[in-house]
């Protein structure tokens, strides 16, 4: 899915100039917390979030997230859009909450990131484990 | 000195045979109707910050009407004659899979402000102005100018000239404590020495993850540190080192999501208890040592040498 067809689905906006939005972006996810980004997604993800300090744009960069969508209408200050600038990365915004803005593009094709082994290792203990005994 | 610009053209004739129209075209076309109004027209433009439209007709494109002709129908009070008596008739268009000097040179030869774009079939599928044009050649050489950028430096010859039965570079970053607004420049600079180095994508990014929940942990518990990280050909290991107050328990700490974050922490969006198994699931090796009052040593360990996806991920 490309970034202009996210701008539609999610009826956003640019936030970003200059913005290449032929770019691809193969998985979302969404998430206030960075550490959840960071353990829970792979290169090429859209994070929607509603975290808008500059530490976003650092996640995004360390993570390889290829753009960020800021949801229920949360417009970054200006040292969050003047480090993406630099980091070339993305922004958009959406006016919808985090679920209608997740929800929308993953009707429209976009999926998750999967599970996680950091996940199921505890899952596992908890319930699987609970079930037989 | 008088090369310079000569080369530059060069490379912007290049781009205009490498894109397509339908690189540069906006895909959003929007039109009007051949039975609206003059006065209809002119809203359309002042709405949409737009200059001319194509004008359809029972789903056909018929013609393009432009500011001009609005201009003209001011001029002579026919603001209510309908937009198809109005509009200039003969359509020039551009297929979407053309070379973008195609419509370079029809920009020249007719003096148009846009050109509707159509698809093999005739569909309409876009509309390109000499500003998308403009746009796209910019955008294409700074993203080439990256690229090249990354190229110039890439030294992952550096390992095969060095003559040693072993060879590691070291890399050294100052963190500095509390101060929230740098946390993650020295992993960004890491990640980015890394790319130059040539290692693989993957990696970089499992680096990446595991200093940063590192470097974040040093700004928030302690007044600073160091990451220092040896790199080796087959493998990458990183120390992050703090003088801070030390961790208590560290095996409750390295429990997914414990945290004695404090709340301006969580504000950042860390603090969640995920930091320390963060690290672990991105390393091969994983090493903490901590003494209250003290301070706390972690050492992380990654083999370049990745073979799938180091069950990170499932299925």
């Amino acid at each position: 899915m490309k970034l202009h067809d996210v701008l539609s689905i999610i009826d956003g906006k640019a936030i970003s100039k200059n913005i290449d939005l032929d770019r691809e972006v193969q998985m979302g996810c969404g998430s206030d917390l960075m550490s959840d980004v960071l353990a829970f997604t792979c290169e090429g993800t859209l994070m929607m979030t509603g975290l808008t300090n500059p530490q976003a744009v650092r996640t995004a960069e360390l993570a390889g997230i290829a753009a960020i969508v800021f949801v229920r209408g949360k417009l970054p200050p200006p040292e969050t859009v003047a480090l993406a600038e630099v980091k070339g990365i993305p922004l958009l915004a959406s006016k919808y909450t985090m679920f209608e803005t997740c929800g929308r593009l993953y009707q429209a094709g976009l999926p998750g990131c999967g599970l996680f082994e950091i996940t199921l290792r505890q899952w596992h203990l908890t319930f699987e484990n609970s079930a037989k005994g | 000195m008088e090369k310079k610009p000569i080369q530059e053209v060069t490379k912007l004739q290049e781009l205009t045979y490498e894109l397509t129209v339908g690189h540069a075209m906006s895909p959003k076309v929007i039109t009007v109707s051949s039975q609206d109004t003059m006065a209809q027209f002119r809203e359309v433009l002042r709405v949409n910050r737009i200059s001319g439209t194509p004008v359809v007709e029972d789903g056909e494109m018929v013609g393009v009407v432009s500011i001009e002709d609005l201009i003209k129908a001011l001029a002579t009070g026919e603001l209510n004659a309908i937009v198809g008596d109005k509009m200039c008739q003969h359509v020039e268009t551009l297929y979407a899979d053309e070379p973008l000097v195609r419509a370079v040179d029809k920009f020249a030869r007719f003096k148009f402000g846009r050109f509707p774009v159509v698809d093999r079939d005739g569909h309409l599928v876009g509309i390109i102005t000499q500003g998308n044009i403009m746009h796209t050649l910019l955008r294409r050489l700074e993203v080439d100018y990256r690229e090249e950028g990354i190229h110039r430096y890439r030294a992952s010859h550096i390992f095969e000239d060095i003559i040693a039965d072993e060879a590691a570079l070291v890399f050294g970053y100052r963190i500095i404590g509390r101060d929230f607004d740098r946390a993650g420049a020295a992993s960004g600079n890491l990640k980015t020495t890394l790319s130059r180095l040539g290692f693989n994508p993957r990696i970089i990014r499992r680096v990446a993850i595991a200093t940063y929940e590192g470097e974040i942990n040093i700004v928030v518990y302690t007044n600073g540190g160091e990451i220092v990280a040896e790199v080796r050909p087959d493998r990458i290991h990183i120390e992050v080192l703090d003088n801070g107050p030390g961790i208590p328990d560290v095996d409750l700490a390295m429990q997914p999501g414990y945290s004695t974050a404090p709340d301006w922490v969580r504000e950042m969006g860390f603090g969640a208890g995920m930091g320390l198994p963060n690290i672990k699931a991105c390393s091969d090796q994983m090493k903490l040592e901590s003494t209250v009052g003290v301070g706390t040593r972690l050492e992380i360990t990654i083999y370049a040498d990745e073979t799938g996806e180091h069950g990170r991920r499932e299925g």
